[in-house]
């Protein structure tokens, strides 16, 4: 790894680090004390603080130790963690991730950033107080941590003493015992060193790559505890490290002799060999251990504890870390870091080969070799899988995305002085990575619509019976190939009327239109509209509602509003899971193509002459029972009729290739008698020379259904989809093209918009239908 | 990496980390097995980690355990500081050249 790829770490680490602080903050609100979570936040700072001043970025360190000493302060219960105090770390974390972009655009920081730093570490120091004025500038002069400790008994010696067995992985995992041993030489002495090899096998047995070594040390040094335990931060999780105090007590050696069983005597002789013990010292040990027979079950964490010799916070930070590390490490290890352009070129490449693949399954399917037949239809499920996999590789989960809005909703809730809480579900619901980048926006939007216009002061709600505070719900899930994002606040509802009149007096509408409740909430995404009179500060910042819903039907989406007036709004997000590919559904009109989304499908069923005799024209079917409006692709995209002559349509099924075998009283397949004999057998003649019958692809969209009438079902396809130019853009009823394995162009069909289309022209049409029987 | 330049003595170059320990595992085996009295020629030894400490340790244990003779000699200048550091060289029980820095 070079300098600048493990400064990209550091960059990324430190993002994670920053948004796992920002959210134990937002956690320590509801829970003020709970260690845990300053543990969190203490320990995001130290290590940001730490890897900083591995690359030198004094100005980080300088800043970072400052805030790392108040919190210090707070994890040892001098100070209480307030909501000021949550308030200013906030805004330390803003900074923080403010210079970490500083350094990851390669820029030294500016003046106003230095005195937004300085700024912040002024107030900071308030809480330090006179007496421990920690320089900005040096951060090594931290202030010895004090150890309480029981009176007497303690050892002689003034070294440390460092108990180090190292886990057998530690080699592999390319880190060398030595060059700890090496480092602490840097801000110590080390007056002995003990090596245990007892664990080491014979050489016939030994596995060279594992570790077997251990160390005893005793260590000359002014540095104070953290400093040390600061050596081992990397292999805290690779190693047994026994850190004592120089004159710690006598039954801590005996605690530490006991926690090594395998080597107990010896240990403690090599504790005398270290100078740690004079040999009467350890004699005092082993005669006490005599008298406490209480077996060594204890963890050593807990009897320090016991003894008030380390303070309980550093050990449960300790071990905290420990566990921290290891989970961290267990997920980690199943993650690779991939460059996203990497991944979109790979996604390109499948887009090809999925292309390349139907092309050649076309040209099989016109030979009559069932060998290569076989061939193909293996290839064809193999692409089909790699390109399932290969787009479960952009999934991500949106949970990451919704933890963001905690910080949100604290900062808009404490604008508006409104108490509001954040509910979140459906984390778990993966979704494309370009969508989750792109939803960002939009959904901050509504969240701060909701809170702002959703969610009634404390007064209003305690007015109508509900709790004061409210409550704001995100919550994602799966329907129907696409995922659905849910903005839920307990509020006021949508006010149908004041909308309505709003819409009129700006023009928007006119005031005779009649309007179903969903057209009237659809009417706030309309460029221009905004019911409240008073424009607040968030209202004011850049995205209207009619860029939200732009947003979002550029990533084929939809956004749709229930409402109910005094009980709350559910804005509900509609997004296509993927952008790049989708499994299609190929449909024939005369001789164009078209592709339905294969999740958006239900069913196929035949359109009988009768059926559309009995619709009266209505475009409305009898669907077992249910009334089906569909919609005529024919009619709607005009689609030419192409010239019945025989040859030349046989030729064109054999280019597709996907149409049925066409038999014709006029082919000459035929004979003479078997024309006759159709003649006489009309069932025959329905058989081989069947009516030119349509079909009705079921779809459905966001709970409506509709159909679309078709010539010919062509099967499934997998489909590329490729966006139209722009001179096509906001064309009605498509959404992209694809291209054929024989290099024709099929559109692919906006199904949400023709089935909006559908039920809207059937609303009307029944409304319509509805007055003239009234006025008939 | 090694080159057994007499029968009963061993040269080892280069590294003698955990990239080469288990190679140099299984020639110190070998020749253990083959010769009474080894040589191990440290002279031209690089670089030295923990790795290749523990197989000098473990070298030095099967011989006394075969009741053969094993030294290593010409410590080089690595081998001498990570020998110091851990203060291994009375458990190696060889005679080291202290190096003067030149």
């Amino acid at each position: 790894m070079n300098l600048d790829d493990a400064l990209q770490t550091f960059i990324i680490e430190a993002g994670e680090l920053l948004e796992d602080m920002e959210s134990a903050l937002l956690r320590i609100e509801q829970m003020p004390d709970d260690a845990d979570t300053i543990n969190a936040i203490f320990r995001a700072a130290h290590t940001i603080k730490g890897s900083a001043g591995l690359f030198g970025f004094d100005h980080v360190v300088a800043f970072t130790h400052v805030a790392e000493s108040v919190l210090d302060k707070v994890r040892n219960g001098e100070l209480p963690m307030t909501s000021e105090l949550v308030a200013i770390f906030l805004a330390v974390g803003d900074q923080l991730a403010s210079l970490i972009a500083g350094i990851a655009a390669g820029s030294e920081p500016d003046a106003d950033t230095q005195r937004a730093s300085d700024e912040l570490v002024a107030k900071l120091r308030t809480y330090l107080g006179p007496s421990s004025q920690v320089s900005c500038r040096t951060p090594a002069a931290e202030p010895e941590v004090h150890l309480d400790k029981e009176g007497g008994d303690g050892v002689g010696s003034d070294n440390w003493h460092l108990s180090l067995r190292f886990g057998p992985d530690i080699l592999r995992n390319g880190m060398d015992p030595l060059s700890f041993i090496r480092y602490l030489g840097t801000f110590g002495k080390i007056a002995e060193i003990v090596t245990i090899a007892d664990a080491l096998p014979a050489l016939g047995e030994m596995d060279p790559e594992t570790n077997y070594l251990g160390f005893e040390i005793a260590f000359q040094t002014s540095a104070d505890k953290a400093t040390i335990e600061g050596a081992f931060e990397f292999v805290r999780d690779d190693a047994t490290i026994h850190i004592l105090p120089p004159h710690s007590l006598i039954s801590e050696y005996q605690r530490l002799i006991g926690e090594l069983p395998q080597e107990e005597l010896r240990l403690g002789e090599i504790l005398v060999r270290c100078g740690t013990l004079t040999p009467g010292e350890l004699d005092a040990a082993l005669n006490r251990q005599a008298d406490h027979p209480e077996g060594p079950a204890r963890q050593l964490g807990e009897v320090l504890v016991d003894e008030k010799v380390v303070q309980p916070r550093v050990v449960e930070a300790a071990l905290d870390k420990q566990k921290q590390v290891k989970e961290a490490k267990t997920a980690e290890s199943g993650l690779i870091r991939v460059n996203a352009d990497n991944l979109d070129e790979h996604i390109n490449l499948i887009g090809e080969l999925i292309i390349a693949s139907a092309g050649a399954n076309l040209i099989a399917q016109q030979t009559v070799n069932p060998a290569l037949h076989e061939a193909v239809a293996r290839l064809s499920r193999l692409v089909e899988e790699v390109r399932d996999s290969a787009l479960k590789l952009r999934m991500v989960q949106i949970g990451a995305t919704f933890k963001r809005f905690q910080r949100v909703v604290r900062d808009v809730s404490a604008e508006l002085g409104k108490d509001i809480r954040l509910e979140i579900s459906g984390g778990e619901t993966d979704l494309d990575k370009t969508v989750v980048e792109k939803i960002g926006d939009p959904l901050t939007h509504l969240v701060r619509n909701s809170m702002d216009h959703g969610i009634e002061p404390a007064e209003v709600r305690l007015a109508q019976g509900k709790p004061a505070h409210g409550t704001l719900r995100l919550n994602a899930y799966h329907d129907s190939g696409s995922i659905v994002i849910e903005v839920v606040d307990d509020g006021g509802g949508l006010k149908r009327e004041r909308i309505l009149a709003k819409a009129i007096e700006r023009g928007l509408i006119k005031p005779e239109q009649q309007l179903s409740d969903q057209e009237i909430y659809q009417l706030i995404f309309l460029p221009g509209f905004s019911t409240v009179e008073q424009v607040s500060n968030l209202s004011g910042r850049g995205v209207g509602m009619d860029v939200v819903r732009r947003n979002i039907t550029a990533l084929r989406g939809t956004v749709d509003i229930d409402s109910s007036e005094g009980v709350g709004t559910t804005m509900r997000i509609r997004l296509p899971l993927t952008l790049a590919i989708i499994d299609g559904f190929l449909v024939g009109v005369n001789a164009s193509s078209f592709v339905v989304p294969l999740d958006m499908v239900v069913e196929c069923v035949e359109l009988s002459a009768q059926q559309t005799e009995d619709s009266h024209g209505r475009d409305h079917l009898n669907l077992r029972g249910e009334v089906l409006p569909f919609i005529r692709l024919k009619q709607l995209f005009d689609v030419p009729e192409i010239p019945q002559v025989d040859s030349e349509v046989a030729e064109d099924d054999a280019v597709t290739g996907y149409d049925v075998v066409r038999l014709s009283t006029s082919s000459s397949l035929l004979t003479a008698e078997g024309t006759a004999a159709l003649a006489n057998d009309p069932e025959l003649t329905f058989l081989l020379n069947p009516v030119q019958r349509e079909n009705v692809v079921v779809v459905q969209y966001a709970g409506r259904r509709a159909g679309l009438v078709v010539d010919k079902l062509m099967g499934e396809f997998q489909t590329v989809i490729r966006p139209l130019g722009e001179v096509f853009n906001g064309l009605d009823g498509i959404s992209g093209f694809t291209i054929l394995g024989n290099g024709n162009v099929a559109l692919i069909l906006d199904v949400p918009g023709l089935v909006r289309r559908v039920a809207g022209s059937e609303g009307r049409r029944n409304t319509l239908a509805a007055m003239q029987a009234r006025s008939g | 990496m090694t080159t057994a330049t007499a029968p009963g003595r061993l040269e080892i170059k280069g590294e003698l980390n955990i990239f080469t320990a288990a190679e140099l595992r299984l020639q110190l085996l070998e020749a253990l097995a083959t010769s009474t009295e080894l040589e191990v020629d440290l002279a031209q030894i690089s670089e030295i980690d923990s790795a290749g400490l523990q197989l000098m340790v473990a070298a030095k244990r099967e011989a006394a355990a075969r009741q053969l003779t094993l030294h290593f000699t010409g410590h080089s200048p690595a081998v001498f500081e990570a020998l110091e550091l851990c203060k291994l060289s009375s458990l190696l029980g060889d005679p080291l050249l202290i190096h003067t820095p030149s």
